[in-house]
């Protein structure tokens, strides 16, 4: 492992086959691993996946994924949420009733049961940024990614609400705070712009500050 | 506002497209991989590749095909085509697929669909129906399997709130009658079936022109609507599609 290396979390919560294909894309040096040990020595972090917050909880708890995920983020090395990986690293999450990392506050809501609403929220849907932030660099206002989930973050943090998306409400779709960016859709399935944001991302150098700015819309 | 959907179909033979003529001037002719990142590099939404390999080599051409479109192509794409098993299941989503579609097989043994929605997660568990209209049925239309040559006692409607609950993620529904025809995608039965189950609904079967697509969103009340010949044979692309959609108020993802 070179100091460069980008590690891809496996803790068995779906597929990461795409996630790896994009970083090939960009002859990324990356490996994928399910030992805690191995976290730490990366340069950045990619936390993907897609499942079911309890199951994927029970699994880091059951590995000391948590912690090493935990070390990770105060260590201050630059951290990538996908899917999954948006939402287990808040607080709690009423998918089971889950206790998840609690690397930023917030808790973790279904999509209200009304008429028409079908859930899961899946396929193309618009993201309006409201932060500037290295890692959204070059994407329009309004730029349309692939999402495919039933549950979404609710930061307890306002400030950390980086984007957002209308589906039956408005949710937030991307967060960050300091070294850390993750996002509810899906960036390695979303055509041109989920790749700019892949590599936005490996560009970037880790540090960012909330200016309080919002972006015009 | 959530997007309709526009989803390229691809017959892939012996690891060949059999529809190809619109790529015909091209030294790739038929190869699903090249077809794929040419519908990609013009903006369609997804892609789904029906395999209708008969040999027994199969599997492997199938998942050698899986992994060069996951390579380049970096939208979703769902296989179906004769997938019957949790391993067959396995092997197409470690390959790069997003989603499995599973369609006879889940017929005959429902079971399948609550495996694959309990392993894998109901969003990558595609139910495919193929449904014929049939007075005699509740809804009106029955469901046909093995590529609509065999009739079975399932109601449409029946089938995929069954199949909804079961675990499956997503329907997509072609009609039998409108296959082929280019007239239009059969209206009714995709808004008796989409209004009444809680998951997507994929239209199939009918498309010819871009106003086809229209009516199924609008009056067809579908989430997304699948083509094949009407882009294959170079009469219109993704993009003069999804511009028709657009300039006509139907949200599409333009790129």
């Amino acid at each position: 492992m070179s100091k460069n290396t980008i590690v891809v979390v496996d803790y068995g919560a779906g597929n990461l086959s795409s996630v790896q294909n994009v970083l090939r894309h960009f002859g990324a040096d990356f490996i994928v691993t399910s030992r805690p040990e191995d976290v730490g020595r990366g340069s950045a972090l990619i936390f993907p996946g897609d499942g079911e917050a309890a199951a994927s909880m029970g699994e880091l708890r059951r590995t000391g994924l948590d912690e090493a995920l935990r070390a990770f983020h105060a260590s201050g090395k630059k951290f990538l949420g996908i899917c999954i990986g948006c939402q287990v690293i808040f607080s709690h999450s009423d998918e089971r009733d889950t206790s998840c990392l609690g690397i930023l506050p917030g808790d973790v809501r279904r999509f209200p049961r009304m008429p028409g609403l079908k859930v899961p929220h899946m396929g193309w849907n618009a993201v309006d940024f409201r932060v500037r932030h290295p890692v959204f660099e070059g994407l329009p206002q309004g730029s349309s990614f692939y999402f495919i989930h039933s549950y979404y973050p609710v930061p307890r943090v306002p400030a950390h609400a980086a984007a957002v998306t209308e589906y039956g409400e408005t949710f937030v779709s991307a967060v960050a705070d300091r070294n850390l960016v993750a996002v509810q859709f899906h960036p390695e399935k979303s055509g041109l712009v989920g790749l700019r944001l892949i590599s936005n991302f490996l560009a970037w150098d880790g540090c960012w500050e909330n200016g309080g700015g919002a972006v015009d819309a | 506002m959530l997007e309709k959907r526009v989803v390229v179909c691809l017959d892939v033979k012996d690891g060949r497209t059999t529809k190809g003529i619109r790529f015909k001037d091209n030294a790739d002719v038929g190869d699903p991989v090249e077809m794929a990142r040419r519908y990609y590099e013009e903006g369609v939404d997804e892609l789904v590749f029906y395999d209708i390999t008969a040999s027994a080599e199969r599997r492997k051409i199938r998942i050698d095909t899986v992994r060069r479109v996951a390579e380049q192509v970096f939208i979703p794409f769902s296989v179906g085509g004769g997938i019957s098993s949790r391993e067959e299941m396995r092997e197409v989503l470690l390959a790069g697929a997003e989603k499995v579609s599973v369609n006879s097989a889940a017929v005959r043994s429902p079971g399948i669909i609550t495996d694959g929605a309990s392993l894998y997660g109901s969003q990558c568990i595609v139910l495919g129906m193929d449904a014929k209209r049939d007075p005699s049925m509740p809804c009106g239309y029955r469901v046909v399997i093995d590529g609509g040559r065999t009739p079975t006692d399932l109601d449409a409607l029946a089938w995929a709130r069954k199949a909804e609950e079961l675990g499956a993620g997503e329907i997509v529904l072609n009609s039998i009658d409108a296959d082929g025809t280019r007239e239009g995608y059969e209206t009714t039965l995709t808004r008796i079936i989409s209004e009444a189950v809680g998951v997507p609904v994929v239209a199939s079967g009918g498309a010819g022109r871009p106003e086809h697509l229209l009516r199924v969103f609008t009056d067809g009340r579908a989430d997304a609507a699948l083509v094949a010949s009407m882009v294959h044979y170079g009469e219109y692309s993704v993009g003069d599609i999804k511009g028709f959609l657009r300039s006509n108020g139907i949200p599409v993802r333009l790129t």
